[in-house]
């Protein structure tokens, strides 16, 4: 009987709720909200509540999926990539830097945000940088 | 008064499988799973969390272990309701009974802020009955629903009052029932999606207050609940999570229990 509650932060938006992933020999089992938290302070939306649905869903992604003759295929990371580099800078050399931008997201960290607006301004060349709260 | 706790769960573990408390992990409290050999000096007593949910939650996972659990009188009075419904099995159950402070029984508007099984600590006098209470009560009937509109508008269809209480565990959700709730719609229905919890609280609420302290729209819910509990134990005599011996009155019919009072027409 392995019982754990691992304190973490709710994944979906930037408020940064503070919960408790509950597992029992090594499976989900439940959320708790976590109580003392400065944030949340015990509270939590239907997203939080049901924070770790997805993670064994059957339709759930687990690699990156490239379109091939019409059809989503199941790709490695390397080949994803690769095909964003390759498509994002024939597009810059066809259209300019200004023609790209890029989203990122609220549930990323700081530091994951830091990283895209590297990429935008100083790999790709372009200010268009927005996120998924103003979407 | 932790010191105590600690003690006496040490001493359950040398015959139990397992004795659920909360403990501190860096820098917060959760619900936890004490086995031989944890070092309980984690075990902690606050914040309160409904730890019959993680009873029950082990009592059907794992089919034949005997646990220990530390019990506030909410956890007693949930303990009590959940084994008339087969949530757990007190025959494989140990309460560590503990009193709250004088503090929390005010806050909690608790009837009776400790266990009939206390083991440890000094029992406080019941906290005072809700004045949001009082206020409804002197409420015409029209302002009555007025108040409540108010309050359920605020509703984000959360389902953290269902999550979190103790007394919920049915597996095919009426606030989840197409008929009823309409999905992706907010506000939620009114006044049916609250009068649906209220009605399925009405033999179950032990008055734990975790609903309310989990609702991030601050409803008063335990006014409604309170409202149901004061009528069941008038009409009825039936005080959900004081006697294990009592039938829910859902489950025996008006010839074995009739109403104590004529309903005014």
């Amino acid at each position: 009987m392995d019982y754990r509650n691992t304190l973490t932060t709710c994944i979906y938006c930037g408020c940064g709720c503070g919960m408790y992933i509950e597992t029992m020999d090594g499976q989900l089992t439940g959320v708790w909200p976590a109580k003392t938290h400065p944030i949340s302070q015990g509270r939590l939306c239907i997203k939080g509540w049901n924070v770790t649905s997805f993670v064994n869903d059957p339709d759930r992604l687990k690699t990156p999926l490239i379109r091939k003759d019409g059809q989503l295929v199941e790709a490695s990371w390397e080949e994803a990539l690769a095909l964003i580099a390759g498509k994002l800078g024939a597009i810059k050399a066809e259209s300019g830097p200004d023609s790209i931008g890029l989203l990122t997201s609220a549930k990323c960290t700081n530091e994951e945000n830091y990283l895209m607006n590297k990429l935008a301004r100083a790999v790709i060349g372009t200010n268009n940088l927005d996120h998924c709260a103003r979407l | 008064m932790i010191t105590l706790i600690r003690q006496a769960v040490a001493e359950r573990l040398n015959e139990l499988d397992g004795v659920v408390a909360l403990r501190r992990s860096s820098a917060s409290v959760a619900p936890y799973l004490f086995q031989k050999g944890d070092d309980l000096v984690g075990l902690e007593i606050v914040p309160k969390y409904p730890v019959m949910t993680l009873v029950s939650r082990l009592h059907k996972r794992f089919p034949s272990i005997r646990l220990g659990v530390v019990a506030r009188g909410c956890d007693e009075r949930a303990y009590i309701e959940m084994a008339k419904r087969n949530q757990i099995d007190p025959d494989r159950l140990t309460l560590i009974g503990i009193a709250c402070t004088a503090e929390d029984a005010q806050t909690c508007y608790c009837p009776a802020p400790y266990p009939n099984q206390l083991v440890i600590g000094t029992p406080p006098a019941p906290g005072p009955t809700n004045p949001l209470v009082a206020q409804y009560d002197a409420m015409p009937l029209a302002e009555r629903r007025a108040f409540w509109r108010q309050q359920f508008d605020k509703c984000i269809k959360c389902y953290g009052c269902r999550n979190i209480c103790p007394e919920c565990f049915c597996e095919a959700c009426a606030m989840e029932d197409k008929v009823w709730v309409e999905p992706g719609v907010l506000g939620p229905p009114f006044p049916a999606f609250h009068m649906i919890r209220a009605m399925h609280m009405a033999s179950r609420c032990v008055a734990c207050r975790e609903c309310e302290r989990t609702c991030p729209a601050h409803i008063p819910l335990t006014v409604l609940y309170d409202l149901m509990r004061r009528d069941m134990e008038a009409l009825l005599g039936y005080l959900p999570g004081a006697d294990i011996s009592a039938r829910p009155p859902l489950s025996v019919t008006l010839e074995e229990t009739p109403l104590r009072v004529h309903m005014a027409h």
